[in-house]
């Protein structure tokens, strides 16, 4: 099947904004090439979800400016309720525009790299250009991914040198404000050995912003570091997202997520790890609540290359309405990962009749000494939980949010930031309302 | 004083008939205690009691100061001052004992006379202190992982805390080692007094020891079948039940199964 992909950019349009970004040649040509395979490249399939009629190609403008603030008062004041004031490092994107960015004078003397995609591109060339889109995604794997290349518009680089433990979490803000979206966000966090790092990360839309988003983020944990990794989504019905999330950790890395995937609008989300090295382990989190009429598709995978490697999944899902929701859950151990270890976990709750989820969990396994293994399950609330609960005077509606909330508890207590946790909490609580 | 009558009452669970005419009347200030072979619908009670949504009721009836019971759903029995301290407490993941227990109490104030968060760990760390159950168990998810003893303890932590008019308490003693159930004797006479009433269900007379109960009934084949007081449950612990079902002409014909 060939999908028909008529872009409203040519490659004088990439050139041009490429140059009116100071990039270096190699990101020029990079982006130029990208273009040039869109048109041919498969369209990314995901397993039991038509997105055909999806649009990821059209749209009016590559760049939509946002505002340069200098206080945090200026801001929205949704934005402003996920951000502590005591927050020490900060980068907030609003459409297209950094915003606004500090960084904490102990990162800076320890040589730690916090700073919009463009400008780290300039001031960090070589640095970048060895990690972007090279060892976690390809630019080629299919056209969101090459199109993503092409026309990456906005991001964050963040970089830890060896040895260097950054103890307050980072904390980066997406938001957009716009009616014609096109986010083509790239966020790169490379921690070099030894290190360790918590980032944090919320994408927003606000007001009637609507329209597309094509997130890649690449996540490279060298030998020995550490990164945990926090996310909320929350854009709005009007987004059709494709949001791909990659992790790669090398030799005794370790790589925790907890993604709170809230969108209200159509979504892709693919979130892979690749345990390359050998001791290397991830715990992957993420719980979603669907409602509406929206369709989503959740790819969680974990990929053992490393001996002794292990790999954690958990999936919590909340469907209501006539939303509809496929969950992939893939633990892959690789020939020669002995020792390695898969697990996952994927539970999705009804709340009504209309709604559906559907539960892939998938091993394959290609080593004879591991260990693996999966539970799934489909449900309804438990009517016996409730009893319980309404037994000791809890209305039933109130016992039914309690067992939600707990439901969804796994990613929620793992949010290193207590701003982002109650976020995600009012989200869940709206949301499941 | 308040009073819970319950009169003729027949309970059925997927069509099959487990209670068969139960009367029993029960005070505050009082203690009563049912006792039985296995399998004669006492858990049954329990659950009808409490709305178990498993359990039909099909006739007869149940009162609260002649407020008709079975009309209330679950957590309007709980708000007019009914608990029951379960044989085999839900799990629920993600829910802290410490905020459901607060949710509890909150569910039975106004909204905006929330109970302080300061009152409530006091009144928390107090009980939990009289229960001999560590701090930690606070913040555990609500049963998630405790052991049979732990559970048994944490219902009479609710008890203690929400203070009902009266408890049904069904089989708090199985499963419970003799300090624990020490323990748990103690959570149940620290609330003996005017304004409590407790209906116990136990298969064993071990928990009598501990707990005096005023009055003793015996249920058989899905009806109380003898009443007395405490010197009743010391003739069962001695010579069992056969010579009830003599004197009452009882056969074993039919064996209830309970769930």
């Amino acid at each position: 099947m060939t999908v028909e992909t008529k872009l409203a950019i040519s490659a004088q349009d990439v050139r041009s904004f490429s140059k009116a970004h100071n990039e270096p040649q190699w990101l020029t040509e990079l982006r130029e090439r990208a273009l040039a395979n869109v048109e041919t490249l498969d369209m990314i399939k995901p397993d039991k979800t038509n997105v055909r009629s999806w649009n990821f190609f059209d749209f009016p403008q590559l760049n939509v400016e946002g505002k340069v603030v200098t206080s945090l008062t200026e801001l929205p004041a949704e934005v402003q309720a996920i951000v502590e004031e005591t927050q020490q490092t900060l980068y907030i994107q609003h459409n297209n525009t950094a915003a606004y960015l500090k960084v904490s004078d102990e990162l800076k003397a320890q040589g730690v790299i916090v700073t919009d995609l463009f400008t780290a591109v300039q001031e960090h060339s070589d640095l970048v250009q060895k990690y972007f889109m090279t060892e976690a995604v390809e630019v080629d794997e299919h056209k969101l991914t090459a199109l993503h290349t092409a026309l990456v518009n906005g991001g964050l680089f963040v970089y830890v040198p060896k040895e260097v433990k950054v103890v307050e979490p980072i904390q980066a803000v997406f938001f957009t404000d716009h009616e014609d979206t096109s986010l083509f966000n790239h966020v790169l966090i490379v921690a070099d050995n030894f290190s360790e790092v918590t980032y944090v990360e919320n994408y927003l839309s606000i007001g009637a912003a609507k329209g597309l988003a094509n997130i890649v983020e690449e996540v490279i944990v060298n030998d020995g570091a550490k990164v945990t990794f926090g996310a909320v989504d929350t854009l709005a019905e009007g987004f059709t997202t494709y949001v791909n999330r990659r992790g790669e950790t090398k030799r005794d890395a370790s790589l925790d997520w907890a993604l709170g995937l809230m969108n209200d609008g159509d979504t892709i989300s693919e979130h892979i790890t690749h345990l390359r090295g050998d001791g290397s382990s991830a715990d992957a989190k993420s719980v979603v609540v669907g409602r509406g009429k929206q369709s989503q598709n959740f790819t969680t995978e974990v990929r053992n290359w490393g001996k002794s490697s292990d790999g954690q999944i958990l999936t919590h899902a909340v469907m209501k309405d006539s939303s509809r929701a496929i969950f992939n859950g893939i633990g892959k151990i690789e020939h020669g990962a002995t020792k390695a270890n898969a697990e996952q976990e994927s539970r999705i709750l009804m709340l009504s009749e209309t709604a559906r989820g559907d539960a892939n969990p998938i091993l394959l396994i290609e080593e004879d000494d591991v260990t693996a293994g999966h539970a799934a399950s489909v449900g309804r609330v438990d009517q016996l939980q409730l009893y319980y609960l309404m037994s000791r005077g809890i209305s039933r509606e109130n016992a039914e949010r309690l067992v939600i909330h707990g439901f969804l508890e796994p990613v929620v207590s793992k949010l290193p930031i207590a701003s982002v946790r109650k976020q995600l909490v009012e989200v869940i609580e709206r949301k499941v309302k | 004083m308040s009073t819970l009558v319950i009169k003729d009452l027949h309970v059925s669970i997927e069509d099959k008939e487990i209670l068969k005419g139960v009367n029993l009347t029960l005070n505050t200030n009082e203690i009563h205690a049912i006792m039985g072979p296995n399998g004669t619908g006492k858990s049954t009670l329990a659950s009808a009691i409490m709305g178990h949504p498993k359990y039909i009721v099909t006739s007869g009836s149940i009162t609260l100061d002649g407020e008709d019971v079975l009309e209330m759903e679950v957590d309007e029995r709980a708000k007019a001052g009914l608990f029951l301290a379960m044989q085999y407490p839900s799990e629920i993941s993600g829910v802290t004992n410490a905020d459901f227990l607060r949710s509890a109490i909150n569910a039975r104030r106004e909204e905006g006379d929330e109970i302080s968060i300061m009152k409530f760990i006091r009144e928390l760390d107090k009980k939990m202190d009289f229960l001999e159950m560590p701090e930690e168990m606070g913040q555990r998810y609500l049963n998630e992982g405790f052991s049979g003893g732990e559970k048994k303890r944490n219902e009479i932590l609710q008890l203690t805390m929400i203070k009902p008019k009266f408890a049904v308490l069904d089989e708090i003693d199985s499963g419970l080692d003799i300090d624990a159930l020490k323990v748990v004797s103690k959570g149940i006479n620290e609330m003996r007094g005017e304004g409590f009433g407790c209906l116990m269900i136990t298969h064993y007379q071990r928990l009598l020891n501990y707990i005096t109960p005023d009055y003793v009934h015996v249920m058989m084949q899905g009806k109380v079948v003898k009443s007395g007081g405490s010197e009743l449950a010391q003739r069962l612990e001695a010579e069992g039940y056969d010579w009830i079902k003599q004197e009452l002409g009882i056969e074993d014909a039919e064996e209830i199964t309970e769930a």
